[in-house]
């Protein structure tokens, strides 16, 4: 269960987030929408442990752990994800050898036993196949020369492989033409299950369409300023951002 | 036991410009502190030799060949010289023979200018092509534009006549000083006639947000021997952009000392030479990023005929704590022929993390595919070849956005072209 | 790190600065008095049992290096090296030539083991024969201070026509072989270094390829200084004949010490018509602790000659030891269609400098060379690419392609490129790179965020920028490598 009570943040002096309250139950897909600048991203940073972000106030934590006091790769081996909105390129790095050192690092971590490179590489194929990614994907540098839409499939294979307890999709829907987004929803609902939860960050309520939501926050200047079922995204993608920005106010 | 023979010849060389200073010394003008202590340094060391890492490819043998003298009194006229400088319409401080000629000259309004005498501060003492022009110097322009002023465009000619077996040597020393914000297009141009040694220094400062836009034509005479040393110093959101082109000259070496002293200054130093016969020509640079986030740029062209040998050296220094540094350096060469040679060293020092650096380098001959695409669409052979070659300049020239002093530069390559088809 | 961890080696890892390396072994040695003169040199040979034309040769050096200076062009500094208070012979005491392992001394064995010897090479050395059917991967000649101690495989290699022995025994059993090539690539009095090395150097390896034989498995040497006071100059040939290939790799370690020791060593490769020499370094050496007290000096003339047409020499060097290294691998091109290659990486960290580069001489028509250098610069070091590519007037088609990059770790270390191309042939095309840059945060934290700590990040981004130079590596090599890589950069990001 994702808790986050009052928190506040910002980056450098610039207040990015006045006290965000949100409660992601085990099993449950949460939708973040919310206009540009409302904080959405800063929020998924945070989450994960990006540097450069200065918590403020408030607390966030992961199935009882304190999420702030972790580093990065302690986050991750709790089960935390966070697919990138701008996946990072690693030149020289293969990306087989990235997913398997990330994959054997979260293992160490969990006391759990490593996967040697032919189970890994059984994993990872079967895991391609499902993505419809082509076999070369795994042999090539980690995000280096991909198309934005592999670099979100990419994001989404690792997810797939990690296999984490909570997914931060960050506008994983942006630069995506329609069967790609596809693929990728197929990619996220394959890990719904009673041990998997997720923000899904978005800006449009098409993703939705695919991922259906169980509950959509809306997130303005850095504060939840309502929340609904799914039908709560209809009714943005209707009436634009504007009319419950003010109704809130 | 050569190397040890050339070395005798440039002690020679050395030692008769020393010995001309004695006899001239109490008629040249100023100060003789800074003189007698270049004269100090030029006695212990000598002029640059082969064995020196700066002069490696570059070797000055050649002008031991000659005895340079100081020029006589001024030729009244050079009618033939003046009609070859490019047509700019735009105020002109005109030099004969390393001397300034009012009568030739329209001064600038709303530019300070002293004349008579070398000009500015002293700067890269201890260079020793520096130290002979020191030593010797006897006139110069000092340029001035104030604070905020915008000085349009100002030509600084310098004009070398054939005296015969009288060969020359001058040693003008220029100063050009822009104040805060101030503006200036400065077109630099070298030309002459004859066998003579021209050895300037100019130095330069660009102070805060001022913009200073060179463009320097080096077409001396192709017996000459030229040595252009240059200092700049750019302040806090300062520009030099600068662009030379080097045509003539048996010997040359156009060496930029550029000081990247406050943050967001910018410097360009782009250049383009052809070189042809015996010419050699050597295009040197250091580019030191002293503050953070500033900017240098640099290409240089390079076309080599016959055999003609081009040298490049560009060094870009980023010093500790000139973060996010932006240097990028491309030199390329095209050989012509099987004589020619092309010494590039391409030099980076990098002492902070957080900048981006690069370089690039190419030699080798105009791309068999280019030439035979062009010729396919019925191009004739040698009308394909120089259309690829101009095609390589142009790349680099076509980067010079003062319109008229673009226009001159292809004005010369033109010519370079039309005395390469007689 | 969990309490359970043998805190032995927590202690050492602590106390040796990350060099794993760094332990000294007790054997029982025999040394020249220190100091140089012809007299030592005449002892070394006298030890080595030489002919006279050696000794000559020795001499000869000597006297060549009398007349010069130490080179001062690279961009590193060091205290004066005083070159007469340095053993020039140090060996190991044994009653007669290394026959059989069985002589060889037990504690020599086991440092072996501490080297970090990989693979089966240990098995190999120390004497067990691999069981039927397993094909044997690498012959090793391990060199423990002067001289060369155990050499394996040298019966299986002989069936093939294969010479691999130390250069000592080289020079009795096959002085024709010696003589001829020996300073025929680096003269005596090419460098001030080589000089030295010419005239005192005790041992190395020697390799022949005869014509049209393929080397039928890897060959090795383990360089290991030991004792204190001594200078290492090994001296290693390779000659492979027509269409023979062989691929060598060389690895280096030596004891942790407070004061500075020197290396000075010559490899020389030849290659005949369709030859190709592969030759691979993993160089380890103590590079000194944190404040750069103590380290190896390690001077190294490095140079092959691609004689017949078609003939390839590839150099790969993984260079992370050393508090100074001064090395420059080179090529001459001189057969037509010859191939040269380099591929390196560098890392410098703490107080180390490297000033290392390649030579890559176009002589022959239609002769490529290829360098790839990345340079990893981190604490207060000083790392600098120097590198020459010329093209002769007669190198018809020559062609060079050269990518230098830099990897800066902190704002205290500096990255230097120090190319020169020198092109006299209009039908030559040289194109050279070079870039610099730093491990983004951006990177580090992708990689964290997928649970990769902060140094595996770093090792992870390291090794990629490296990926180019490392897959040239054998491939057992190159696991070792990218362990070093990760081994030496530990704390140096954050």
């Amino acid at each position: 269960m994702l808790e986050i009570k009052g928190l506040t943040a910002a980056i450098g002096d610039k207040q990015i987030l006045n006290g965000v309250d949100l409660v992601v139950p085990p099993g449950e897909i949460h939708a973040i929408m919310g206009p540009n600048g409302a904080g959405k991203s800063t929020l998924s940073y945070i989450l994960s442990g990006r540097p450069g972000y200065e918590v403020t106030g408030g607390e966030a934590s992961f199935n009882g752990h304190d999420l702030l006091e972790m580093e990065p790769e302690e986050r991750a081996a709790l089960g935390v994800f966070l697919a990138f909105q701008y996946p990072v390129e690693l030149p020289g790095v293969g990306n087989a050898n990235f997913l398997r050192t990330a994959l054997n690092a979260q293992r160490r971590a969990r006391g759990e036993a490593e996967l040697d490179a032919p189970s890994f590489l059984k994993l990872a194929r079967a895991e391609m196949k499902r993505l419809s990614m082509p076999d070369d994907m795994l042999k090539r540098n980690v995000n280096v020369g991909f198309s934005g839409g592999e670099k979100k499939r990419n994001e989404v294979l690792q997810m797939a492989i990690l296999k984490p307890k909570l997914a931060i999709l960050d506008e994983t829907d942006s630069g995506l033409d329609i069967d790609a987004l596809r693929i990728v929803s197929e990619g996220v609902n394959a890990q719904r299950g009673p041990n998997f939860s997720a923000l899904v960050i978005t800006h449009y309520q098409r993703l939705l369409d695919y991922i259906v939501p169980d509950r959509v926050h809306v997130l303005s200047a850095g504060r939840i300023i309502r929340s609904g079922g799914p039908e709560l995204a209809h009714e943005l993608e209707a009436h634009g951002y504007a009319g419950i920005v003010a109704d809130a106010a | 036991m050569s190397a040890a023979l050339k070395t005798t010849a440039l002690d020679a060389t050395a030692q008769a410009f020393l010995t001309r200073y004695a006899g001239l010394r109490a008629r040249l003008p100023g100060s003789h502190d800074a003189r007698d202590a270049a004269a100090t340094r030029l006695r212990a060391s000598g002029l640059p030799g082969p064995r020196e890492e700066a002069w490696r490819f570059t070797h000055l043998r050649p002008i031991t060949e000659f005895t340079f003298l100081e020029p006589l009194t001024p030729i009244e006229d050079c009618p033939r010289l003046l009609a070859r400088l490019p047509e700019i319409d735009a105020p002109r401080l005109v030099f004969v023979d390393g001397r300034y000629r009012p009568d030739l000259s329209t001064p600038p309004e709303g530019i300070a200018v002293r004349v008579g005498g070398p000009a500015g501060e002293a700067v890269l003492a201890g260079e020793k092509l520096v130290d002979l022009n020191t030593m010797l110097g006897e006139d110069g322009a000092e340029i001035v534009v104030a604070d905020g002023v915008d000085a349009g465009t100002l030509v600084l000619a310098s004009l070398a006549t054939d005296r015969d077996a009288r060969h020359g040597a001058f040693h003008p020393r220029h100063a050009v000083s822009l104040g805060k914000g101030a503006k200036l297009t400065l077109i630099d141009v070298a030309l002459g006639e004859g066998v003579y040694l021209n050895n300037s220094v100019l130095a330069i400062r660009v102070a805060e947000h001022a913009h200073l836009t060179h463009l320097r034509m080096q077409l001396e005479s192709i017996r000459a021997f030229s040595f252009a040393t240059l200092f700049a110093d750019i302040a806090e959101g300062g520009e030099y952009d600068s662009f030379t082109l080097t045509i003539g000259a048996r010997l040359s070496r156009n060496e930029v000392h550029a000081n990247l002293s406050g943050p967001n200054a910018i410097a360009h130093l782009n250049a383009a030479r052809m070189l042809r016969g015996q010419q050699h020509g050597d295009f040197t640079s250091i580019i030191r990023h002293i503050a953070p986030n500033c900017q240098s740029n640099q290409t240089v062209k390079t076309v080599l005929d016959n055999a003609a040998r081009g040298v490049f050296q560009g060094k870009i220094e980023v010093a500790r704590g000139a973060q996010k540094t932006d240097g990028y350096q491309m030199n390329q060469a095209l050989l012509l022929s099987h004589d020619a040679e092309m010494n590039s060293k391409p030099q980076l020092e990098i002492y902070a993390d957080d900048v981006k650096c690069s370089h690039g380098a190419t030699v080798g001959e105009i791309d068999a595919e280019q030439l035979f695409y062009l010729r396919s669409r019925g191009v004739a052979h040698e009308e394909a070849r120089a259309m690829l070659i101009r095609a390589f300049l142009a790349e680099a020239i076509n980067g010079i956005s003062h319109e008229a002093g673009r226009a001159a530069m292809e004005t010369c390559l033109d010519a370079w072209w039309g005395a390469d088809a007689a | 790190m969990s309490e359970t961890v043998d805190s032995m080696e927590a202690v050492t890892a602590v106390t040796e600065g990350g060099y794993k390396w760094g332990f000294s072994t007790d054997i029982d040695m025999d040394m020249a008095p220190v100091g140089l003169n012809e007299d030592i040199i005449r002892l070394i040979s006298s030890k080595k049992n030489e002919p006279d034309w050696l000794l000559e040769w020795r001499l000869k050096s000597y006297a060549a290096w009398l007349t010069m200076e130490e080179p001062d062009w690279a961009m590193v500094h060091h205290e004066k090296i005083d070159y007469q208070a340095l053993h020039y012979y140090a060996a190991p005491k044994k009653k007669t030539g290394p026959k059989s392992l069985d002589e060889v001394d037990p504690e020599l064995l086991k440092t072996y083991a501490k080297l970090g010897i990989p693979l089966k090479e240990q098995a190999y050395l120390a004497g067990v024969e691999p069981a039927e059917g397993e094909r044997p991967q690498v012959a090793v000649d391990a060199v423990f201070d002067s001289v060369s101690v155990a050499t394996t495989f040298r019966d299986t290699l002989a069936k093939s026509g294969v010479i691999f022995c130390p250069i000592s025994e080289a020079v009795h059993d096959h002085p024709e072989l010696v003589r001829k090539y020996l300073g025929s690539v680096v003269p005596a009095s090419d460098n001030y270094f080589a000089a030295l090395n010419s005239a005192v150097f005790t041992d190395g390896s020697f390799v022949f390829i005869p014509k049209g034989v393929r080397c039928p498995m890897e060959l090795s040497t383990y360089f290991r200084i030991n004792a204190r006071n001594t200078g290492q100059f090994e001296r290693t040939l390779i000659v492979v004949e027509d269409g023979g290939y062989v691929s060598y790799l060389e690895g280096c370690t030596a004891p942790q010490r407070d004061e500075n020791q020197l290396h000075a060593a010559v490899v020389e490769l030849v290659a005949m018509e369709d030859a190709t020499i592969k030759y691979s370094t993993v160089q380890n050496w103590y590079p000194g602790d944190a404040d750069g007290k103590g380290g190896i000096y390690n001077f190294v003339t490095k140079r092959g000659a691609c004689r017949g047409a078609r003939s390839k020499i590839s150099w790969t060097q993984v260079e992370t030891g050393s508090a100074v290294t001064w090395k420059y691998p080179s090529c001459i091109l001189q057969g037509d269609g010859a191939v040269g290659e380099f591929y390196s990486v560098a890392v410098t960290t703490n107080h180390q400098q490297a000033d290392t580069g390649t030579k890559m001489i176009h002589i022959g028509r239609n002769t490529s060379s290829t360098i790839i250098s990345k340079g990893i610069s981190a604490g207060r070091s000083n790392n600098t690419y120097r590198g020459l590519v010329r093209v002769l007037a007669k190198a018809e088609g020559a062609r060079n392609f050269t990518q230098c990059d830099s990897l800066l770790i902190g704002d205290q270390c500096g990255a230097h490129t120090v190319p020169y191309i020198e092109s006299r042939n209009p039908t030559a095309k040289l194109e050279h790179e070079a870039t610099t840059s730093k491990i983004s945060d951006d990177q580090l934290f992708y990689c964290r965020s997928r649970g990769l700590s902060q140094e595996d990040a770093v090792g992870m981004i390291v090794n990629g920028f490296c990926r180019d130079v490392l897959k040239e590596l054998p491939m057992e090599f190159a696991v070792e490598a990218q362990k070093l890589l990760a081994i030496s950069l530990e704390g140096s990001v954050g």
